[in-house]
């Protein structure tokens, strides 16, 4: 879900219940990760039918991938310290940051799916081309709302100033961020490692 | 070329104006919207539907438009039920009946899709939203105006399910569209376009229902009810919300998986290209098992809180049935394969999940004895909620002895997807699940509508109900074992033809007792008066939801009570330390309360346009439902003027009109 849905205050000490229930929604989205993940791994047995992956694979890539993606949360962490000490502009340059270094990630990932469907690992050829390009290309659409959702706390930094829902929402959104970057770490393992060797 | 990229694939051939029998189901139903429309429009109700209903979030009236919708679909999903039973009845030998295979097969999806997705679903999370705040003291759900989206994607889905029937057609695949039968190569219309855009959409207002209560239950306990004081209801709808945010996310990306090899040609699930249509099966079951659970224990929960009700005594052994019903919850994770024993994963994964599911029968009978031990020597009443409970007993046991007979490998060879397997699950889920609800429907409608409904046509009604059931059902088993399957619309072999009209019969007797159960709405509604539940508690109930007026007032408790003991209000009644003061001498507070919003429906009309738009590739309004639905939620976040004050005055008057009331 987003931040609107989710941010509701209708009683004082609503709190702790909100923030509960983002965990769970989170929860729920390590479900659909995982289903994911173990639908790649059956179809992406060592027999399996179609291009391998690993003649496509570009590790080198990938791990400037993984920086960009790290480096956005860290410049995150820096927003909410920024935030905590009431520092609207350092806040929101941050987070611009963040954003840049997120949209950097969901580019260089484009370019390579654009790569690997032109040299033959297309999304038609096999079944483990398509559950690799949907396991990765559904961290990378959940990275795509996170940047929309950025934009949106940017701007409304100015309007909501450093107040109490403001501080509650880029809580939701600085778990969401992290836990992008936790399913990131098991795809670049699982896929990306376990698939190159 | 224009008109291609607005409309996709749909055109006006797309709509079988030349079958009478879908054109006059069609024809009724928009007859039926349009008379609802114009009497709304006559009455000038628009402004009051909007007001109170559709943006209402009181979890209340929540709780109402989701048993409509219930309703409604019930009777969508009967008429298919009527449709195949007739059918069977007469499609013997060289008749070959009057419904032809293809569309015979959307039927049989379309009924199974509605009553699990539409009925069930929507009429457990009617009674949860109904009476779940008030048993745990609350004044509404953890986030109201989630709970105001969750109802109108479900509406929206069903709503995507209805429209297949005029425009275009539904899946005929069977309710849970096994590839590679429900992939583009034997499936080429839409059909299953429609099933899965309707169940991704309705799903995600179930997974965020699921998130919603249990955060409910979690977090906004009244003072002093700690979890192992919570009703059972409570606690089995807790243990079924759980089930909800572990499974509905695997349905979410197994129909996605399915929507993907359609739309995009990928191949998780085709025969080729290094498809695995097997792990379709397996992963719809990892979230189809659980399901019936999600179904079942509320339907547990409600058995608990009437039979201690209509017993008056204690529910027997609180502590078994609490633990009983999360053993289930745990292994209701672990016997998703014996849906397909015949896969043929070998003796040992079988055997393993056999086990598994015989092991369920476990803590499933505890809780029949603990049921049949509190109305041992108890002081029983039988009223129509607690006659559902009582025929509950033995049609569930039925249904749980064959589940436990199919629970072994090599009889379920036997009688895999057989009639018999139709016969056992519709003997727990109406036996199990539909007469639970259909008990506390019963049992709670005071308190949402404030008067009870006519006991005597209730009596009638039920005594249809488990007559036409027996005679429908039965049959099947008997059928099943001599070899029939599921889904066929003709055998050749007359001699099977009497038992499929005895089921016929049957279902003719349900059919009087759904006539029945609409006629007791009328007459009750008509005779409210006489009905009126004056007192709040019109059962001598246990629970903290008896002990305000009923209809229960919009903030629910003027004050949140508290409370030390599991049957709060029965002790209260009991010691008569009736604490409540004089409301004329009571001192009110102003109440916080959640102001009502349009986001959550103009949201789901949103994912209803994208849904339609993506059944038939139109592009354009695709872009328009998906744009438009985050733009809502986007704008929703601007918005801080959530929430008002109900002034203490008015606190004071709606406590003493009830307490006046409670007197006379």
């Amino acid at each position: 879900m987003s931040a609107g849905a989710l941010a509701h205050d209708h009683h004082h000490d609503s709190e702790s219940t909100d923030v509960f229930g983002f965990w769970l929604y989170i929860l729920t989205d390590c479900i659909l990760f995982a289903s994911l993940f173990a639908t790649y791994l059956v179809l992406n047995h060592p027999d399996a039918y179609g291009p391998a992956f690993k003649e496509h694979v570009n590790l080198a890539y990938v791990l400037w991938e993984t920086f960009l993606l790290l480096g956005s949360n860290f410049t995150f962490g820096l927003s909410v310290l920024s935030l905590n000490k009431g520092k609207l502009a350092m806040t929101q340059f941050w987070l611009v940051l963040t954003f840049i270094l997120g949209a950097g990630f969901v580019g260089m990932e484009i370019n390579e799916f654009v790569a690997l469907a032109h040299e033959g690992f297309h999304w038609q050829a096999s079944g483990a081309a398509s559950a690799f390009f949907t396991l990765v290309g559904t961290h990378g659409l959940h990275v795509s709302f996170g940047l929309l959702w950025i934009l949106i706390t940017i701007f409304q930094l100015p309007i909501f100033k450093v107040s109490q829902i403001m501080k509650r929402r880029i809580i939701y959104l600085g778990l969401f961020w992290n836990f992008l970057d936790i399913v990131w770490i098991f795809l670049f393992s699982i896929v990306y490692l376990m698939g190159a060797v | 070329m224009l008109e291609h990229l607005l409309f996709g694939k749909l055109t006006l051939d797309d709509i079988p104006l030349n079958t009478p029998i879908i054109m006059g189901a069609g024809i009724f139903m928009a007859l039926v919207v349009l008379a609802t429309v114009a009497a709304i429009t006559v009455s000038k109700k628009w402004g009051y539907i909007w007001h109170e209903w559709v943006t209402s979030i009181d979890h209340k009236k929540i709780g109402i438009m989701y048993m409509l919708l219930a309703g409604v679909m019930l009777l969508r999903g009967f008429s298919d039920a009527i449709l195949m039973r007739s059918q069977q009845a007469i499609a013997a030998g060289g008749n070959m009946g009057y419904l032809p295979p293809e569309h015979y097969d959307q039927i049989f999806t379309a009924h199974g899709v509605i009553m699990i997705f539409f009925v069930a679903m929507p009429f457990m999370f009617g009674l949860m939203n109904m009476v779940l705040p008030l048993q745990i003291g609350a004044r509404d759900v953890a986030y109201p105006y989630l709970n105001n989206f969750s109802f109108w994607m479900t509406f929206v889905g069903a709503m995507l399910c209805n429209v297949s029937l005029v425009i275009g057609k539904f899946a005929a695949t069977g309710w849970l569209a096994y590839p590679p039968l429900s992939e583009l190569q034997y499936s080429p219309g839409v059909g299953v376009d429609y099933y899965v855009w309707g169940l991704q959409i309705a799903g995600i207002g179930t997974l965020v229902g699921g998130i919603n209560f249990i955060a409910t239950i979690m977090k906004m306990r009244c003072p002093g009810m700690t979890l192992m004081k919570m009703p059972i209801f409570v606690w089995s709808v807790l243990c079924a919300m759980i089930l909800v945010a572990l499974a509905f996310p695997i349905l979410t990306v197994t129909l996605a998986l399915l929507e993907l090899d359609r739309m995009m040609g990928m191949h998780f699930f085709t025969q080729f290209a290094g498809g695995n249509m097997m792990m379709y099966i397996n992963l719809i079951w990892a979230w189809g098992h659980p399901e019936v659970y999600i179904l079942v224990l509320p339907a547990f929960g409600i058995f608990s809180e009437v039979v201690a009700t209509f017993s008056r005594k204690k529910l027997f052994g609180y502590k078994t049935m609490v633990y009983a019903i999360a053993v289930i919850t745990v292994l209701s994770f672990i016997v998703w394969l014996h849906h397909f024993f015949t896969m043929g994963a070998g003796g040992d994964v079988n055997a393993f999940f056999g086990i598994a599911t015989m092991i369920i029968a476990v803590p499933t009978g505890v809780k029949v004895f603990n049921w049949l031990f509190t109305m041992y020597r108890g002081n029983i009443t039988l009223t129509t909620p607690m006659l559902w409970v009582t025929a509950f007993f033995t049609t569930f046991a039925i249904g749980g002895m064959t589940g436990v007979l199919m629970a072994i490998p090599p009889v379920d060879f036997q009688t895999h997807n057989s009639l018999f397997l139709i016969a056992h699950f519709h003997n727990v889920i109406i036996g199990g699940v539909l007469f639970g609800y259909f008990a506390g429907f019963i049992y709670w409608f005071p308190k949402a509508f404030g008067f009870k409904l006519d006991e005597k046509i209730g009596k009638w009604s039920f005594g249809f109900w488990v007559t036409g059931f027996y005679f429908a059902f039965m049959p099947l088993y008997v059928l099943g074992l001599a070899g029939v399957m599921r889904r066929t619309n003709h055998y050749a072999d007359v001699a099977l033809q009497p038992y499929f009209l005895v089921a016929a019969f049957g279902t003719a007797l349900i059919f009087v007792g759904i006539m029945l159960q609409l006629l007791q709405l009328y007459v009750s509604f008509r005779n409210r008066e006489q009905l009126r539940d004056k007192t709040g508690d019109p059962w001598n109930g246990r629970t903290l939801e008896w002990s305000i007026a009923s209809p229960a007032p919009v903030y629910n408790f003027a004050f949140t009570p508290e409370v030390s003991t599991i049957d709060p209000f029965w002790e209260e009644k009991q010691n008569q330390q009736h604490t409540a003061k004089h409301p004329e001498t009571t001192q009110y507070n102003d109440v916080h309360m959640p102001k009502n919003t349009s986001a959550g429906v103009i949201i789901a009309i949103f994912s209803g346009i994208f849904g339609f738009a993506m059944v038939w590739n139109m592009w354009p309004a695709a872009v328009i439902g998906f744009v438009g639905a985050i733009a809502t939620v986007i704008v929703r976040t601007f918005n801080t003027d959530v929430d008002y004050y109900i002034k203490a005055d008015e606190v004071k008057e709606t406590e003493m009109a009830h307490y006046k009331e409670a007197l006379s």
